[in-house]
């Protein structure tokens, strides 16, 4: 049985835990808030050019289209650009997306294609390296953005997109957590290289008129899509940024909810251990007295 | 049919400007076009430069750092990188800021960084030309 002073300092050393869960649990509520509005003010950029993006795919189609739609026409080599966070505490936000990663290599391999990865957040590299280490040719570093913007993602773009040229591979996808709402996060799998248009783009009633196209077709269309690609890894980042925040926050209920039940039962046991030291102490003067 | 025209500036992170307004003349890489209402399908490039904003009667000049046009029947969309009201832009300031990104670019030690400059330099120097065309 522990002794009433160990019982004591047990009872403050889970008090102050809570306090920390607590606070970290309200930063990350009103983190969660930013992120979420930064990423409903990022969706009509998303939108627009991803309409554009669909009119321009169907126009333009195959010799004469740009190699990031069209493809090198294979699909061999695999490229898994996996997104997770830099910081954990989180619960089971990496791991849900690490583990989808994980049967997306799984599924390639037994199909024969080469699979390569290029890590985003520190947590999923340190997952993924356990078992893939060959396989990681590159991580992106974002620790020193604090707040998510358009730059890092263009960073990411522009070196997926160098490593395209280069030959690297023939197939990009983009891993990310989908920010379905506060309690759930869905970890999604989408196609970045070749570009895809997005399904169910709305495309602009013309009104019967044609669009004219200044310069070329061609020449819009290779400067759209890099910008759709950067587009579609900024979206990703910042759901990606508002579900870790949604993950951590629910994590962190739980671990001030723990803690609180934690303390009450030390609380009971420490009154209880308490109520039988007075009781002992009173039967020993009791039979003491009694004795003379 | 309406006389004014639906015109919104979105950047990736967020959308900076949207309503109606008369009449807006866009620097393509064509060529400067303006866009009135009801103007005819067209998506076209943008070269770094001022786009100009015309309503009621006044003027706005808004620098945009390249990006592209969208003409639809039911407006024009810009999609800009980067966008600046040149009424914020202060000469002066403006003048050091160049300075500035002219001595990174020389005390860059690492290309990366050195790239970055270079970039943030021509920037500088696109609002500098825009902001001198206005007079």
């Amino acid at each position: 049985m522990a002794s009433l002073k160990d019982l004591r300092v047990r009872i403050a050393s889970v008090k102050s835990t809570q306090k920390i869960t607590k606070a970290m649990q309200m930063v990350a509520a009103a983190k969660l808030k930013r992120s979420q509005e930064a990423a409903e003010a990022a969706r009509p950029y998303a939108e627009r050019i991803g309409g554009v993006i669909a009119n321009l795919a169907a126009a333009v189609q195959g010799e004469g289209a740009p190699l990031l739609l069209r493809g090198t026409g294979k699909e061999d080599v695999h490229l898994l650009v996996v997104a997770t966070s830099e910081r954990g505490l989180c619960g089971g936000f990496n791991t849900q997306i690490v583990r989808l990663a994980r049967e997306r290599i799984a599924a390639l391999q037994a199909a024969g294609k080469t699979v390569k990865i290029l890590t985003i957040g520190k947590k999923g590299r340190d997952q993924l390296r356990r078992q893939f280490a060959s396989m990681m040719i590159e991580h992106v570093d974002l620790s020193a953005h604090r707040v998510m913007t358009a730059a890092p993602a263009q960073g990411v773009g522009a070196r997926i997109r160098a490593l395209y040229e280069a030959g690297e591979f023939d197939v990009a996808t983009f891993l990310y957590s989908k920010f379905k709402s506060v309690i759930a996060q869905v970890p999604e799998a989408q196609q970045l290289i070749p570009a895809t248009a997005p399904a169910g783009a709305a495309r602009p009633d013309l009104g019967g008129a044609v669009y004219e196209y200044e310069p070329d077709e061609t020449d819009i269309l290779d400067a759209l899509l890099p910008r759709y690609i950067d587009s579609q890894i900024l979206r990703g980042l910042l759901e990606n940024v508002a579900g870790f925040y949604a993950a951590q926050m629910t994590a962190m209920d739980n671990a001030t909810r723990n803690a609180g039940d934690l303390i009450k039962k030390l609380t009971l046991q420490y009154n209880r251990q308490r109520q039988a030291n007075i009781t002992k102490e009173l039967i020993e003067i009791i039979s003491g007295a009694e004795a003379l | 049919m309406t006389d004014k025209l639906s015109f919104a500036l979105v950047s990736p992170e967020r959308e900076l400007f949207h309503g109606d307004v008369d009449h807006v003349v866009v620097p393509g890489t064509e060529g400067e076009f303006g866009v009135l209402p009801n103007h005819a399908p067209v998506i076209s490039l943008i070269r770094p430069g001022a786009l100009r904003v015309f309503n009621e009667g006044a003027e706005r000049r808004i620098f945009v750092n390249g990006g592209f046009a969208d003409v639809t029947p039911a407006g024009l969309t810009i999609l800009a990188e980067d966008a600046v009201d040149l009424a914020d832009v202060d000469a002066a300031k403006l003048e050091q800021d160049i300075k500035d990104a002219n001595e990174d670019v020389r005390d860059a030690k690492e290309d990366a960084r050195r790239a970055a400059a270079e970039a943030r330099l021509v920037r500088l120097e696109a609002i500098k030309a825009a902001l001198i065309a206005r007079h």
